[in-house]
């Protein structure tokens, strides 16, 4: 690890500042910023903590059910929170995928999607659960839908100085429903992830989300697939074609963990399986 | 099975004498080593497959104000092309040292180049960006059938192939083709009804164990070196050190500290030469410690293969023929496990007509180690996925085409050795009446596979020492590092012989100064032979404890007898005293007592072990799910029965993760792209159901009490039980390890 300055804020205002600096990164709960100073694949020369600044955590539900979930927040506690589990229970299953316990009692949500790898287990479900990012810096403040956050492979819009303050999720779902595709029970990573969520009147479909973690360079919304699904009444031939739309949309890539042929075929399957499990919530 | 014998120790399940320093972290393992003064060192690792080291220049680094020491392989002694004595048969010293650090060539990526002490760990890292190497890359070969090309990259140009008895005469990756026979092959393959014939390739995989390689040296200004590490065997430490830094033996002493894990893979040294080197540079202690990438690229990993195996049978079930070539990738230099494959590859079937062809490749990866059984799980995935292939042409139950052609006692192995008496037919028996073998297996995608293994285990040097303390304690003195519980099962059978408590026998592991030649922990023979000479240092306790007890009676020797803790004497005057009063009494009747035996003994008694699983294949996704697991083995005699269970039940996970995941992928440069326990991905208990261990006890009559070694025979079925089940369940024979949801899916041909 190379050596680094280290500062501990305790406002907003202080922290952005700091951060505007060159070669500064923020330290939410580390775990994927410590890991990556280990291997030198992070060097920063300043270290900002957002530990110390109050008000950055905490999941609070308004009358109309829209969650606010402030960026600091651990995702053992969005795994947790019952109405998480209830209005977006993809979500919570995403939060409840990640690691082990011991970590997702140090990794914050905020840590999760500023990270932007494509594989992050709580991307899917803040896709299908249309969230805002509240984003703070020096200059003000501003807000961003969460497909519009992610540029690329580790990359977001934030500017430098720009610190995400919390996710608004102001679409609860009737049944919503994540799958991460892995080897391993725990400590694995997405090879992908499928997030279904939707609402339901009458027997049809009123709306439906799909969002799709590691099958291109940022996680995607399937609007095709969503698009053929509402308004219709669900049918497994419709969720087949609902699976073979989410797979086109897909543009994979090969690597150690998985083929591209791999992933798609994956994308088809685990569509099919998250929506059935979203509509059987419903 | 033989008479029964009571026991009062053995066969209990004492708490283990080093768990509490355990589970409370007060046990010292080499990362919490500390002594004043203590500098850091690192190592630079070349980040090529394979290249020409055109020059190292350390400069840059040395000039460093935090850096108090370089080295390279100019500073190992100059190793001409003598061969060294490692007690396992001769390896060329050059080939011993460049693995340490690479003189001429780098052979794999992760290769140790040159090396760092610092005041710091981080300020060594970063010194060790400061070496400039020049490297002259050469194409990389890292398959065994391509590395047999005639065109093929050379890794060794003074390399010839040895090959049943002649030397080649060209430079050639092919370091040596052996062969064992029996029977005439062509006779037994005519008289086969049935004849499979299959190719399998398995992968490169990695112990995995827990704790990464680590060691602190100091040289004291006397020439006394002095060595703290983790390891299976601190005297094969102290002989790889005193070849490696050609120094004499006498002035090196190696202090085994905690190991957290081995599996084979902490028998070979890596930075223990180098962390010596330093300190000799330095003048200062300087501990070096890998990290888990240094790990999986710079230690051995256990090799992949291609095997070819041939089998024929007759209808009614009897194999007449069986013929193989096992290829197994040494790494870097020569010295793969395909001998100990070759003896186990047919080992559970008495054959009459064999031939096994035996080749050592070397190819661009890391030097492969010992794993668990070394080369008999790569070898049993091939012979017993045709043996059930056999039996499901020949419509035989896939156990009982095991009874009717298992090896026993009186039979004689390919390679030679004549059975004694042996359980295999035993682990057969007890997974047929298993409830497991008799639950239900019909519904869609699940299936049911059957595997058996054997590794024949090995006896080798042991000495222990037993001090009687005067409250009727004793301390057992002994030179094999503790990995799996060996404190335990061997102070168990000194206090069976005693007649005292587990708990009252303190066990101690020391170091080389302070006991007698102990060979590794290693081969299943820990239980074995140290506990072996444990039973007979407990016996010279005893010996001499009589003879105090004939002293205070006035009686003669022959008079005085032992049992169930008490010493009695027998003839004429009545008299009694227990072990705890007589150790009292030690002092004045003569001074203390201190047993002690050393030995070698032959009869390790070979390791049979039968595995039965069920697993669920999820067609649309390729991921295998066990369901169910049941693992019988021959112990021959369980001293602890749970840490004979732990040893089943890891060696089974262990398979279960060469089975379906593990392997080292490489790129095209040949690197490997997976260097961390993220994309290694080894099993975790939530991966898993509970393993039933089923112990069987056929006595091994090389042992007072009958043990057989039980650490590595597990890992030996349950690739090919698993392969068998997935074509249970989904009628696909996988002959590729691992079997990944990728291999699978691709093999279903569903992408
Ligand atoms: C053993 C292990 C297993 C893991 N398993 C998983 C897994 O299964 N699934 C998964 O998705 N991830 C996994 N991770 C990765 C990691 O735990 C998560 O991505 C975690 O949510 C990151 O959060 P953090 O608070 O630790 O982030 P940090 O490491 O503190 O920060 C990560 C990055 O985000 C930036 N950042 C943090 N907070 C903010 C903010 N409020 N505004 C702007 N930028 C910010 C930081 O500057 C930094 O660049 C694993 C990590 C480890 C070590």
């Amino acid at each position: 690890m190379k050596s680094f300055e280290f500062f501990e804020p305790t406002t907003l205002a202080e922290a952005s500042s700091l951060f505007a600096q060159k070669h500064a990164q923020l330290l939410a709960g580390g775990t994927d910023l410590v890991i990556g100073m280990k291997a030198y694949t992070e060097t920063p020369e300043t270290v900002i903590s957002l530990q110390k600044i109050p008000g950055l955590d905490g999941i609070t539900t308004d009358n109309d059910k829209s969650i606010s979930i402030g960026a600091m927040t651990k995702v053992r506690q969005v795994e947790l929170s019952e109405d998480i589990q209830q209005y977006h229970t993809a979500l919570a299953e995403g939060a409840s995928e990640i690691g082990s316990i011991q970590i997702r009692n140090l990794a914050t949500i905020g840590g999760n999607i500023a990270h932007a790898s494509p594989a992050a287990d709580t991307v899917a479900g803040l896709l299908v659960a249309d969230a805002q990012v509240d984003i703070a810096s020096a200059d003000g403040e501003r807000s961003v839908p969460i497909n519009e956050l992610f540029t690329g492979p580790g990359q977001t819009v934030l500017k430098p100085g720009e610190i995400i303050t919390q996710f608004r999720l102001l679409h609860p779902a009737s049944g919503s429903h994540y799958i991460k595709h892995k080897i391993r029970e725990v400590m694995d990573l997405a090879f992908i992830g499928v997030a279904s969520a939707v609402n339901m009147q009458n027997g049809v479909i009123k709306e439906a989300r799909i969002g799709l973690a590691a099958v291109a360079p940022t996680p995607i919304r399937a609007t095709e697939a969503e698009n053929l699904l509402s308004g219709k009444t669900p049918t497994p031939e419709l969720l087949a074609q609902a699976g073979e739309a989410a797979a086109a949309a897909t543009s994979p890539i090969s690597d150690l963990r998985c083929s591209a042929e791999h992933r798609k075929e994956m994308v088809d399957v685990l569509t099919r399986r998250t929506l059935q499990n979203a509509l059987d919530r419903v | 099975m033989s008479e029964k014998k009571e026991y009062k120790v053995i066969g209990t399940r004492p708490i283990r004498h080093d768990g509490v320093d355990k589970v409370t972290g007060r046990a010292i393992y080499g990362a919490d080593f500390q002594i004043t003064g203590l500098l850091h060192g690192r190592v630079l690792r070349s980040p090529h497959a394979h290249a020409r080291i055109v020059s190292i220049d350390t400069s840059r680094a040395e000039a460093h104000p935090g850096v108090k020491g370089v080295v390279t392989a100019e500073d190992l002694p100059a190793a001409e092309d003598k061969m060294a004595d490692l007690g396992e048969g001769a390896v060329s010293l050059k080939y011993l040292c460049d693995n340490i650090l690479a003189s001429d060539k780098a052979l794999y990526k992760g290769h140790a180049i040159a090396a760092v002490a610092a005041t710091s760990p981080h300020i060594a890292e970063e010194a060790c960006e400061l070496i400039d190497v020049e490297y002259e890359v050469l194409p990389p070969v890292l398959e065994v059938r391509q590395a047999m090309e005639s065109d093929a990259p050379i890794l060794h140009e003074n390399l010839r192939t040895s090959s049943l008895g002649e030397t080649g005469d060209k430079p050639s990756n092919i370091a040596s083709h052996f062969q064992h026979k029996k029977g005439d092959i062509d006779k037994g393959f005519d008289e086969a009804d049935v004849i499979i014939e299959r190719e399998f390739v398995t992968g490169t995989v990695h112990q995995g164990y827990i704790e990464p390689h680590n060691a602190t040296a100091l040289y004291n200004p006397d020439g006394q070196l002095t060595v703290w590490c983790s390891t299976q065997g601190a005297f094969t430490v102290r002989e790889q050190l005193a070849e490696i830094l050609q120094y004499p033996i006498s002035k090196i002493k190696v202090v085994p500290l905690e190991i957290g894990g081995g599996f084979g893979g902490k028998i070979n040294v890596y930075v223990k030469p180098v962390a010596a080197l330093l300190a000799k540079k330095t003048g200062k202690p300087v501990k070096v410690l890998m990290n888990r990438a240094d790990v999986f690229e710079g230690t051995g990993p256990t090799p992949a293969s291609y095997i070819t195996i041939k089998m024929g049978a007759t209808n009614d079930g009897k194999i007449t023929a069986a013929q193989t070539s096992l290829v197994f990738e040494a790494g870097a230099y020569p010295g793969s496990p395909v001998g100990a494959g070759a003896m186990c590859v047919f080992a559970p079937y008495n054959i009459e007509n064999v031939v096994i062809d035996g080749y050592d490749v070397v190819v661009n990866k890391p030097k492969t180690a010992p794993y668990r059984a070394p080369g008999a799980t790569n070898a049993a995935f091939g012979t017993e996925t045709v043996v059930d292939e056999l039996a499901e042409k020949l419509n035989i139950d896939p156990l009982e085409i095991r009874l009717m052609n298992g090896a026993k006692e009186g039979d004689r192995r390919a390679d030679g050795p004549v059975y004694p008496r042996i359980g295999f037919i035993e682990t057969l028996e007890a997974a047929k009446e298993h409830p497991h073998y008799a639950s239900p297996n019909g519904k869609k995608y699940h299936g049911r596979g059957i595997a058996s293994g054997f590794w024949f285990n090995i006896g080798l040097e042991s000495s222990v020492t037993i001090n009687v303390n005067p409250d009727g304690t004793v301390n057992l003195v002994e030179g094999s590092t503790d990995i799996g519980g060996t404190r335990a099962s061997i102070a168990m059978q000194a206090a069976e012989v005693l007649g005292i408590p587990a708990e009252s026998v303190n066990p101690t592991v020391v170091d080389t100064n302070s006991i007698g030649y102990t060979a590794v922990t290693g081969g299943s023979r820990t239980t074995y032979a140290t506990g072996y000479a444990a039973y007979e240092a407990a016996q010279d306790v005893v010996q001499q404890m009589k003879a105090r007890a004939a002293k205070l009676w006035d009686v003669d020797e022959d008079n005085v007898q032992f049992a169930d803790g008490e010493f009695s004497s027998i003839n004429g005057k009545e008299e009694q005293i227990s072990f705890r009063d007589l150790s009292a009494r030690l002092g004045e009747t003569g001074g203390p007592v201190i047993g002690r035996a050393t030995m070698n003994p032959a009869g390790a008694g070979g390791a049979f072990a039968t595995h039965v699983v069920d697993v669920e294949v999820d067609v649309d996704t390729g991921k295998v799910e066990i369901l169910r697991y049941t693992a019988t083995q021959d112990a021959g005699k369980a001293i602890h029965p749970s840490y004979v269970e732990g040893q089943i039940q890891g060696g089974v996970v262990q398979g279960i993760g060469w089975a379906l995941n593990e392997e080292y992928i490489y790129n095209d440069e040949g690197e490997m792209t997976n260097a961390s326990f993220l994309d290694y991905r080894m099993p975790t208990c939530l991966d898993l159901p509970m393993i039933d261990a089923v112990i069987v006890e056929v006595p091994n009559p090389g042992h007072p009490y009958g043990v057989r070694g039980v650490g590595e025979v597990p890992i030996v079925p349950p690739p090919a039980a698993i392969a068998n089940a997935i074509y249970d369940a989904v009628g696909i024979r996988m002959t590729e390890l691992p079997m990944s949801p990728d291999r699978l899916l691709k093999a279903m041909g569903k992408i």
